[in-house]
């Protein structure tokens, strides 16, 4: 084994880590900072997919921080299931690269470009070291790297309620992850590690001691606010709806979904299934507030008249359905879970995709600039529709393969109440995304001014990812067999 | 009275709570940032406490001592206090960016902007 091969998990989250200051000296050429990121966050997407030829063969792959072994050291784990998110990550990142060059010259100020490419390759950094590391402390250090740059993202949009949100979304996300820091340091009271393998075959001699039941609770609390569970996601409507384009794709796409990922880690693997779901039941917390999350976004999205906006909305009850899976406490919801994760992210980054598109051209997202939209810009509006299909769950898109997934587990935990809920949710879904193809399609455009198609640096990536959402959908094998063995080795715990 | 044993503690919940209590609770964005900072605080008093041993030193190698408190907190609440730092710059350059584009920084004051576009 070479090196390279071998320092894997390591260069994963250093390479953007060390690049992000190097791009941040760019500041005479914006193309430049540009094209660092862009070959940056390929290398990463190169890393991971080395990564998972790796964990494909070995199963896990583990990398010791500085040659200390694990429960003293910080370990770096790869397995079956964070493989899948650092997956997700990179191949976002890698995708809305070439999609920003334009997008960002358009909506952020040119001598911030440096600034902003290093901001973003930090964000990414931070995704990739929450999904990767072992080490209870570190997950908390790394959402704070990625949060801080992803306050910076979001600040730098045109409007100046970006500002506002952001702060908003500072304040909330700073609340979420003291709260897992609450719960990572009564998890060391009781333990005395900070390892996640190490913690998970401690914790059972302890599991009755109130102190773990109070971690337990800070930080799936904690994570819910940085997950946007559904009355915990006031931060997230209007940080995605006022950041730029380029933002809300990459975050809408990862932040949440590595979020999610943590909760799905601490549930099933440090607490185990035992204490999180026969003796607390969290299953019976989890499932109101996911169906709660589900309806009432996607009700309150249907009124709204920014587009971006809406599907932000839309985003919170999507995240209602993952945690709708969890909750399922089997390993069918659990795969349904995980492949909605992956699914998810590709449907909701192309469909901000072509929101970015369209702004670029029309200089704004709400219904009234969209109106025609569909003559003018055909290819971007067909484009958009398709990633609504999949939002929605149609069959032969990527989103109806969750959507069925889900549904077939509610029916094998014998709960057919919620399989008619998540067939109904649909038609919700289903409004939303209308009343945009109505407006686009089925109305002459307002204004005169000739609008011509995005141009092909924006249009390529966008349908790039409609086509992952029509290719996931019909080639299902390659993400239900990643969930498949992400789920159960969730199940299993960490043995 | 063993609870009095653990006054540490209750220093800890009672700080907790008044700085979320003030994060909550008022409109001043700045004081929404020190109410947060006391929030974090609370938390890094909390780890620190739960390294100390009764009888026990620094952890510093003297001679003739065998106790000495757990160094790993300290270390974990060395790096949370430079993430805290960090935190309170954004927050601040987000409120500086805040009063330049709206000349205020109440919150109800900015909410009422907002609503009047």
């Amino acid at each position: 084994m070479g090196l390279v091969q071998l320092h894997l998990p390591a260069l994963q989250v250093i390479v953007p880590m060390l690049v992000a200051p190097l791009v941040m000296l760019m500041a005479r050429s914006p193309r430049a900072a540009w094209a660092t990121a862009t070959l940056t966050s390929w290398l990463t997407l190169t890393i991971t997919l080395l990564l998972l030829i790796r964990v494909q063969a070995e199963g896990v792959v583990t990398y010791h921080m500085g040659g200390w072994l694990p429960p003293v050291g910080i370990e770096y784990r790869v397995d079956a299931v964070n493989i899948l998110v650092l997956l997700v990550i990179s191949f976002i990142s890698a995708v809305v690269m070439p999609f920003a060059r334009l997008s960002v010259a358009n909506e952020v100020r040119e001598d911030k470009h440096c600034f902003f490419y290093a901001a973003f390759l930090l964000a990414n950094c931070g995704l990739l070291g929450i999904t990767i590391t072992g080490d209870a402390f570190n997950i908390f250090v790394f959402f704070e790297i990625a949060a801080l740059a992803s306050y910076s993202l979001i600040a730098t949009g045109r409007e100046r309620r970006a500002v506002m949100a952001s702060y908003q979304y500072l304040m909330m996300g700073t609340i979420g992850t003291t709260f897992l820091l609450i719960g990572i340091g009564f998890l060391y009271i009781m333990t005395g590690t900070l390892n996640l393998v190490d913690l998970s075959v401690r914790l059972p001699e302890v599991n009755d001691t109130r102190t773990v039941r109070a971690a337990l609770a800070f930080i799936v609390v904690g994570i819910s606010l940085k997950l946007a569970l559904f009355p915990l996601h006031l931060w997230l409507p209007n940080a995605y709806a006022f950041a730029p384009s380029m933002v809300t794709v990459f975050l809408s796409a990862t932040a949440t979904k590595v979020a999610i990922y943590v909760l799905m880690r601490f549930i099933f693997g440090v607490f185990g299934y035992e204490l999180s779901f026969n003796e607390l039941e969290m299953n019976l917390l989890l499932m109101p507030l996911a169906m709660l999350g589900i309806l009432i976004p996607s009700i309150v999205a249907i009124f709204h008249t920014n587009i971006k906006r809406m599907f932000a909305y839309s985003s919170v009850a999507q995240v209602g359905y993952i945690i709708l899976g969890i909750s399922f406490a089997s390993t069918l919801g659990l795969m349904a879970s995980v492949l909605h994760l992956f699914n998810h992210a590709i449907t909701k980054a192309a469909l901000f995709m072509a929101l970015g598109c369209i702004a670029y051209r029309l200089g704004g997202v709400s219904l009234v600039h969209m109106t025609g939209a569909g003559q003018r810009m055909p290819w971007t509006m067909t484009a958009f529709v398709i990633a609504g299909l999949s939002l929605i769950g149609v069959p032969l898109t990527a989103g109806f393969v969750t959507k069925w997934h889900l549904i077939l587990a509610a029916l094998d935990g014998g709960l057919w109440p919620i399989a008619v809920f998540l067939l109904g949710t649909s038609v919700l879904a289903l409004l939303y995304v209308w009343r945009v193809v109505e407006v686009a399609f089925f109305r002459a455009p307002l204004r005169r001014i000739q609008v011509r198609e995005a141009p092909l640096s924006l249009l390529l990536p966008t349908w790039f990812l409609t086509l992952a959402c029509l290719y996931f959908g019909i080639e299902t094998s390659l993400p239900v067999g990643l969930a498949e063995r992400a789920a159960e080795t969730l199940m299993g715990g960490y043995r | 009275m063993e609870w009095i044993g653990f006054y540490n503690y209750w220093v800890v919940v009672v700080l907790m709570m008044v700085g979320f209590y003030i994060v909550i609770a008022q409109g001043n964005l700045i004081k929404k940032i020190v109410g947060l900072n006391i929030f974090q605080t609370s938390v890094f008093i909390f780890f620190i406490s739960l390294a100390k041993l009764d009888g026990g030193t620094a952890p510093i190698y003297v001679e003739g001592v065998s106790d000495y408190s757990n160094p790993l907190p300290h270390v974990l609440i060395l790096t949370a206090i430079v993430v805290g730092v960090a935190l309170t710059a954004v927050g601040l350059a987000l409120v500086v960016r805040i009063h330049e584009l709206y000349g205020t920084i109440e919150e109800d004051e900015i909410h009422a902007q907002d609503e009047a576009q």
